[in-house]
């Protein structure tokens, strides 16, 4: 017997059709003109879906493909090639029914081969993906295997039942799996067009789409351009009929664009939303935004003896005075973190830590005490040094820390690095205490909490504690993995590998007669279909 | 004279092969490499990718199949970082940007630069020589990351006139700005040479002798002082003709014109090798280039020097 989700019910059902592309309240007047200019930092790297890394590409790539699932205003998964899902009583087996009706830009039907070809590619070390891992992630059979080039990609634990079932194969049951379907790099793609034109397919004038917007510019550095697919399942829907992404590397400068009407949504430079947000409170917007910011501390072999003692790793976080950076440096609404998982992620319940409640006094008081005890103080002062990478941001953060840990006798000595050398010097343990931010590939814990297993390729400040690896071990297969999320933020905050600082916020000026932005996903995923201009 | 060219054309070859030789060491003694990234990758995908871009061939190895790209092939290679494109894709989109609005930028710094300095040193110490050195000087300590900014504020934003950034070839209001904020502070040190240089030949004795056998003032100063006074500014014209065609990060970032010089520090950053050997032999290759056609000016310009 097959058991259908809870969640992919959930999903249709709160999704009627109507729902799936712009929701335009009834008697809402639209503008003539439907086009949104929307801001890029940089360049967009690749517009092909098993090769981008960027956010800004994934933002792209979700205008021009579409996957098996889509994420609504909420965050919550809604159909999107694929109509709905089927669970193996063993939680392994993923049988998902795509759409009929789905066609590409040229006219042929979506089918199942063409995600197994999709897949297969992101995982085939001849595409040399660096988000092969990807496909690991989502525990898909082989995968690693195949990445290793121990496996050929067609044993990958996807196949096409018939032309709209395709079914998966994963190797332990992934409760938050449908979730992970949004991700750009599971998007299909014809292997005709990438076999014809190889990796000239990505070019305007060569790409072959599913999604809502069809491909017509592109110039590097400069604009991306893009049009409403008239084949797109749902076009009759889509009230959006041209995107626009303009690359401005400067941030101030990309506010002045939007100020002078050039564009319909910038970010906002970090200290200039107090200010923004009374001079146009309709659009200065700031929502939750899933990536954390931290400082690592080094407790490998390589790292210095005083943070291999947990007492002044504790005392280095309760020093640090987050409100400081939020309410003064930041301005921006993001929220002061004593956690790692950033708070709004979807189902995560807050764990109660003892020093997020405490003043920032009986922190300091705590601090010191603990100092004290380990040997150090203003008498025998403490060197250490905090590497960050270049930006005015970082910088000012971290004056501030080096500011709050001096009257305890911590000396920071401040090494400001260029990006590439900071990672560098980060991946091989050659520093103290490392700025560092995460952002979650999903809108569920694990992506965060995976991070300080013993055995991620990331956690490096090698935080080893097998109590922590056995709880995300059981939550991977645990009904409900939320209570062992919590316990395992308690052991991060006892056992303090890193310094929490704050959690993101998506710091907006968007034009106040957009609609259909999201406003309650932390994940900030958008796609041009749902947007409409109204007039004004 | 043709000796000299095929001579000194004949020197920039090993030239070049040198450039590129110490460019690909330096450029990998750079901690990190183009796959160094936040999240760090899994071995084996950064073994596929190393494999895939020849990073795990030896280091000689990899230099002798590059410059034998470029010499059998005319081929860059591809971008380790912007993945849809090569090297030769990169440089012909943001190449012909950056000429655009440099060479534009060169007329415009070398017509008024030229003219500012002249007049300043003939009309030495009156107030005409002082509003020149003035606005010479403001140019070049104004510079062009604040300047940028501000242009933006006032002929975008306040003004509406002109388009805050982009490029177009078409429309010429997309390159106003951008010829503005590089031009200004090659105007004012072409300005500031061509005012010294010009108030020495002013000096000098063959004008003395032409001003005492009765010429009008004008066609002394046309006829026998611009040539000689020209050329220290052609001498400082060849280097900053390449550094203007080659574009600006400074230009390509504030108005965000898609040129090759934003490329060129950003593959620097990135560790993109090959977009980085594809601009620095670009950017070597016209230097050699323009310091040849400077000598054959001077030749030209100059009876006294001959090849």
């Amino acid at each position: 017997m097959k058991l259908t989700t809870a969640l992919s019910a959930l999903a249709l059902l709160v999704a009627a059709p109507t729902a799936f592309a712009a929701d335009v309240p009834e008697g809402t007047v639209l503008s003539e003109n439907q086009t949104y200019t929307f801001w890029l930092l940089d360049a967009i790297k690749s517009m092909d879906p098993q090769i981008n890394t960027d956010v800004e590409g994934s933002d792209i790539l979700r205008n021009l493909f579409e996957g098996l699932y889509n994420e609504d205003a909420k965050g919550d998964i809604v159909p999107g090639v694929a109509l709905s899902h089927d669970l193996s009583e063993d939680g392994m087996t993923y049988t998902f029914h795509l759409r009929p009706e789905a066609v590409w830009s040229d006219g042929k039907p979506v089918t199942a081969g063409d995600f197994v070809y999709a897949w297969q590619r992101l995982a085939d070390p001849a595409t040399a993906s660096e988000y092969a891992w990807y496909m690991e992630l989502m525990q898909v059979v082989n995968a690693s295997k195949i990445t290793a080039g121990e496996l050929p990609p067609s044993d990958l634990g996807v196949k096409a039942i018939d032309d709209h079932t395709l079914e998966v194969t994963i190797e332990t049951p992934l409760p938050y799996f449908p979730q992970m379907l949004v991700h750009g790099s599971t998007f299909p793609v014809r292997q005709d067009v990438i076999e014809k034109f190889g990796a000239d397919w990505t070019k305007p004038e060569n790409m072959i789409g599913n999604g809502a917007y069809t491909l017509t510019e592109h110039i590097l550095g400069e604009r991306v351009e893009m049009d409403k697919s008239d084949t797109y399942w749902d076009a009759d829907k889509t009230v959006m009929t041209h995107l626009t992404a303009l690359t401005i590397n400067d941030v101030n400068q990309g506010l002045t664009r939007y100020l002078a009407g050039e564009l319909d949504r910038v970010d906002i430079p970090a200290g200039q939303y107090p200010r923004l947000k009374k001079e146009y409170p309709d659009e200065a917007t700031s929502l939750p935004y899933s990536c954390s910011y931290i400082y690592m501390m080094n407790m490998s072999e390589k790292g210095p003896e005083a943070l291999k003692d947990v007492r002044v790793r504790k005392a280095l976080s309760y020093a640090m005075n987050r409100d400081i950076v939020v309410d003064n440096i930041l301005q921006g609404g993001q929220h002061p973190s004593y956690n790692w998982t950033h708070w709004a992620t979807a189902g995560f319940e807050m764990p109660e830590i003892d020093y997020a409640g405490w003043t920032q006094e009986e922190r300091n008081e705590k601090a010191r005490e603990l100092l004290a005890e380990a040997g150090y103080g203003p008498e025998n002062p403490l060197d250490l040094t905090l590497n960050y990478n270049t930006s005015e941001d970082h910088k000012k953060i971290a004056i501030a820390a080096q500011q709050f840990f001096k009257p305890f006798g911590v000396n920071l000595t401040l090494n400001n690095m260029e990006w590439k050398v900071h990672t560098d010097k980060m991946q091989n343990q050659d520093f103290d205490l490392a700025r560092y931010a995460w952002c979650g590939d999903y809108n569920e814990a694990s992506t965060y909490l995976d991070l300080f297993t013993s055995y991620s390729g990331h956690n490096n400040g090698h935080f080893f504690n097998d109590e922590y690896d056995a709880l995300m071990k059981e939550s991977k297969t645990a009904e409900d993995p939320q209570p062992l999320y919590t316990q395992a933020e308690q052991i991060l905050a006892s056992e303090m590998p890193i310094i929490p600082i704050y959690h993101y916020a998506q710091v907006d000026m968007i034009s106040s007669d957009i609609k259909g932005l999201p406003t309650e996903n932390v994940m900030q995923t958008w796609y041009g279909k749902d947007l409409y201009r109204i007039a004004e | 004279m043709i000796v000299y060219i095929l001579k000194r054309l004949a020197i920039a070859i090993p030239t070049l092969l040198l450039l590129i030789i110490f460019s690909f060491l330096l450029m990998h003694a750079a901690p990190g490499g183009p796959f160094t990234q936040e999240r760090e990758l899994p071995a084996q995908v950064l073994a596929n990718l190393n494999a895939k871009y020849g990073l795990d061939q030896p280091l000689w190895k990899q230099i002798a199949s590059y410059i034998w790209g470029i010499v059998a092939h005319f081929d860059f290679g591809p971008s380790f970082v912007y993945k849809d494109r090569t090297v030769n894709e990169i440089i012909a989109q943001g190449f012909p940007v950056t000429l655009t609005y440099g060479g534009v930028s060169f007329v415009v710094a070398v017509v008024a630069g030229v003219t500012l300095g002249a007049v300043a040193a003939v009309k030495h110490n009156t107030i005409i020589d002082y509003f020149a050195v003035g606005v010479s000087i403001g140019a070049q300590v104004l510079p062009n990351f604040v300047m940028a900014p501000i242009l933006v504020i006032v002929f975008t934003l306040i003004l509406g006139w002109l388009p805050g950034g982009g490029w177009r070839f078409s429309d010429p209001s997309y390159w106003i700005m951008p010829v503005i904020a590089l031009s200004t502070s090659y105007m004012a040190s072409i300005a500031r040479i061509m005012r010294s240089s010009m108030l020495e030949v002013l000096n000098s004795n063959h004008i003395r002798t032409a001003r005492a056998k009765g010429l009008p003032g004008h066609r002394v100063i046309w006829r026998h002082a611009l040539k000689p006074a020209l050329l220290p500014v052609i001498s400082y014209l060849g280097p900053a003709f390449v550094a203007m065609i080659t574009g600006s990060v400074i230009v390509d970032i504030y108005f965000s014109t898609g040129g090759i010089g934003k490329a060129f520090v950003d593959s620097a950053l990135n560790r993109d090798y090959a977009v980085m050997m594809g601009v620095t032999i670009l950017v070597g290759a016209l230097t050699i280039l323009f310091n040849l056609v400077v000598d054959i000016i001077y030749g030209w310009i100059d009876p006294k020097i001959r090849y």
